[in-house]
């Protein structure tokens, strides 16, 4: 099987073969045969009298010891995929609530309020009063308001209900599946999928919704919080794919999720004095910070960081033999870095208390240290590039130009640009007159299970021949980055006419001499309510809900229990939403219909499982024609 | 009667209960939470293997004109009286001319006793281990004359259309 599309991903495999590094592909393929019970969902390890296995075939048994059946067994998998999920988005959104609070009391020097504007903003629509009040005092009810949220509360979730339409409050309540907090929904969720709760799998679905929204409520409390704290991204010209590494700088890579640490990192190498003793250390370039995965895509859109690779590939930095630090957080980080890192001089930092690798060199981040341990990281990579092995170094010369930071409000301050008074009307108006057919949202990894890219590219070719805005975030956004579709020239080759005459005008009013980029990174994986935000703000424009919006999500190469909570929120959010890959439930017919058809009755969206890209793109463009229709635009 | 080891592809799941299952029988203790723990880690006879779209076990068949039998040159390998292929272990050289001649590459090499390892059918046992592990039936002990002789009624029944 093709392992990637990424040209520069493919030189490192070939070179980590070589030299009988093993790394993802062939971890998989040592793998394979996968059992089939796990992929259909069809066993159950939750308590001590399993574990216990269904057969599809109706041969063995049809029930685990316990009596639960096979729609039993999915259900309540799932429902604990999407609180494992809602527990990670929760933790990374739950140490921004800490900082900010920390901040607005004045104990976090390290992390002053970077963004007054954005944080009145916030304030505003969860009901803080600004008017006449100074930041540290509004931004200490924000954090307070924040540190609240993750608690049972007698209200629902300040930042999922006041981030959604209307409309869509009224479903969740008619449902049931309002949260009223982001931890309580988690806790919830483990207790009903314990021995002997619940066994209705309807029941244990609209329970995964409304954990779910915690989830959406999570992600929003996150990217609010970063941008307040780091600033909102704004459009910025930079570089991406493996070809940012550069053989005469210190390379120091920063991977994972969450921009606490990774923002302080690169605002410390600036540091002249860091500067001088890399060039001192024989780095005649200096110091050259890039990022992996979505840390990556954090201080890529606010700083303009190249991005040097995405999370399947997050070994091959290392493969260049020109890494010296390898600095991560958490989430989606491959414990298999320290045996690639062991072939090499890189130095693989882990900075979490709770994301500790063996073999790594631990070097905790705490708020009140944060430029000291920032420092101390620069340091060490310093050091560790004194140890370069010349022999080793092969630096893929593929790079991409990306034009990214395409935050809600930074697209709205574009649309701006063209109609100051009203700047969703040339959005509203170009959907409606069809040069903009629909909206696709790219979300999601990139998986060992597909070619690399692969299925991003056949659909974003197919979609933006049609006229479908392009939106991503995460490793979505670090695909089209690293192949090439976040630049001007994508647009010129690939937009159909109506698409790239709107991105032109924008591109034009914005001063960038040409059209927009072809796909607009709108950040990280817990970024994507940014999407949200611009789908909401064009629904309430509109007067109709999102279930009534041409507006599709799409996750081809998904991974994660993160990726399942975000598409369940995307789903109940109104949003017909594309996988490319199974997720395992396809043992419970029950489940598999509900998740397919049933939910649409109630929610709006529903998922829709097509591993064929071409196929994929066809089946969104036409649910975006229905939705056309029964707007009663030209479909 | 003629007991064989048969698969049905199509109800494989992949799950390698047949693959723990045999290495369990061949272990000291014959149970999981004991192999797990044994100085010498007990090795498998049956391999779970994929191609493209089909996951199924490989394993011995015990043939009739058997190449590993026939080319063992100490008389190592040997047919009791069962008809399944076993090993005298005290004559094996670890030459591998078994496993370099076995068409379905079933026999292998435990490196650390120098010795081939291949399936002994559970002699002991009236059921294979593997056949017992497997959740699916997808492993089954049958009569090849029943099984031609059921294939032969559902080739008529589907030649007329019945």
């Amino acid at each position: 099987m093709e392992k990637t599309t990424d040209r520069a991903t493919q030189s490192m495999i070939d070179e980590a073969e070589k030299r009988g590094i093993p790394l993802v592909w062939d971890r998989f393929a040592a793998q394979l045969p996968q059992c089939g019970f796990g992929e259909l969902g069809l066993c159950c390890r939750h308590c001590m009298q399993g574990p216990c296995r269904i057969d599809p075939f109706g041969d063995g048994p049809q029930r685990g010891v316990c009596g639960a059946d096979r729609d039993t067994f999915v259900a309540r998998g799932l429902g604990r995929a999407v609180a494992a999920g809602t527990a990670s988005h929760g933790g990374h959104a739950r140490h921004m609530a800490h900082i900010l609070l920390k901040s607005a009391k004045g104990q976090a020097p390290d992390y002053p309020i970077r963004d007054e504007a954005k944080l009145r903003q916030v304030a505003t629509r969860i009901g803080v009063a600004v008017e006449g009040r100074g930041t540290a005092e509004i931004a200490l009810e924000v954090a307070q308001l924040a540190m609240a949220e993750f608690s049972e509360k007698d209200t629902p979730l300040l930042w999922a209900a006041t981030a959604v339409t209307k409309g869509r409050v009224e479903t969740f309540i008619k449902y049931g599946v309002v949260p009223t907090g982001i931890d309580s929904p988690v806790a919830e969720m483990m207790h009903r999928t314990t021995y002997g709760v619940d066994a209705d799998p309807v029941n244990l679905l609209l329970g995964t919704v409304k954990c779910a929204l915690a989830d959406f409520g999570a992600c929003h409390l996150a990217t609010d919080l970063a941008d307040i704290l780091f600033g909102t991204p704004q459009p910025v010209v930079t570089k991406a794919n493996l070809g940012v590494l550069k053989k005469d700088a210190v390379n120091i890579a920063l991977h994972g999720h969450n921009p606490l640490l990774s923002d302080v990192v690169v605002q410390v190498s600036e540091d002249l004095e860091l500067v001088a003793a890399a060039k001192k250390a024989g780095a005649p370039a200096g110091l050259n910070v890039v990022g992996i995965c979505c840390t990556g895509n954090e201080i890529m859109v606010r700083h303009g960081i190249p991005l040097a690779t995405s999370s399947v590939s997050q070994e091959t930095a290392i493969v260049t033999g020109v890494l010296d630090a390898l600095v991560v957080d958490y989430q989606c980080i491959m414990p298999a870095l320290a045996s690639v890192a062991e072939c090499y001089h890189t130095k693989l930092i882990t900075t979490m208390p709770i994301a500790k690798i063996p073999g790594a060199t631990h070097m905790e981040f705490t708020p009140d240290k944060a430029r000291e341990t920032a420092r101390e990281i620069i340091r060490t990579a310093i050091e560790a590039f004194s140890r370069r092995d010349p022999d080793k170094i092969r630096i893929p010369q593929e790079t991409n130009a990306a034009i990214v930071g395409f935050s809600a409000e930074a697209v709205v301050a574009a649309l701006a640009l063209v109609n100051p008074e009203d700047p969703l009307k040339p959005l509203i108006d170009n959907i409606v007159n069809g040069n903009i057919y629909g909206i696709c949202l790219f979300a999601g990894c990139n998986t060992v299970k597909i070619a690399q890219d692969a299925n991003y590219i056949e659909m974003v070719k197919r979609l933006a021949a049609k006229n479908v805005l392009i939106l991503a975030t995460g490793c979505a956004s670090g695909a089209f980055a690293r192949q090439g579709f976040m630049t001007q020239e994508a647009t010129r080759s690939y937009a159909g006419d109506g698409l790239k005459a709107v991105l032109t005008a924008i591109g034009e009013a914005a001063g960038l001499a040409g059209p927009l980029p072809l796909v607009l990174h709108m950040g990280s994986c817990v970024d994507n309510t940014r999407a949200a935000d611009v789908a909401v703000a064009v629904a309430n424009k509109l007067g109709v809900d999102l279930d009534r919006l041409p507006v599709v999500a799409s996750a081809p190469e998904p991974v994660t229990e993160k990726a399942v909570a975000i598409g369940t929120w995307a789903v109940a959010a109104g949003l017909p939403t594309h996988l490319g890959l199974a997720p395992p439930v396809l043992g419970s017919k029950t489940v598999t219909t509900v998740l397919t058809s049933t939910v649409k009755d109630l929610f709006g969206g529903y998922f829709m499982v097509e591993p064929d890209p071409g196929k994929a793109a066809d089946l969104l463009l036409a649910t975006l024609s229905s939705r056309r229709t029964g707007l009663g635009l030209s479909a | 009667m003629m007991n064989a080891l048969y698969v049905d592809p199509q109800k494989c799941m992949g799950c390698k209960s047949c693959e723990i299952g045999c290495a369990v029988q061949h272990s000291k203790s014959k149970t999981l939470f004991g192999a797990v723990f044994e100085e010498a880690l007990p090795m498998k006879r049956i391999f779970v293997e994929a191609g493209p779209g089909v996951k199924m076990p490989v394993f011995c068949h015990h043939c009739e004109d058997a190449p590993c039998l026939n080319s063992c040159i100490t008389g190592c390998l040997y047919r009791d009286e069962h008809g399944f292929i076993r090993r005298h272990k005290e004559r094996c050289i670890a030459c591998w001319t078994c496993v370099m001649t076995c068409p379905f590459g079933v026999v292998t090499r435990d490196e650390n006793k120098h010795l081939a390892v291949k399936c002994d059918r559970c002699h002991k046992r009236e059921v294979p281990a593997c056949v017992s592990a497997c959740p699916t039936r997808a492993l089954q002990l049958v009569d090849l004359d029943e099984l031609a002789r059921r294939k032969r009624g559902r080739y008529v029944q589907a030649e007329t259309g019945g």
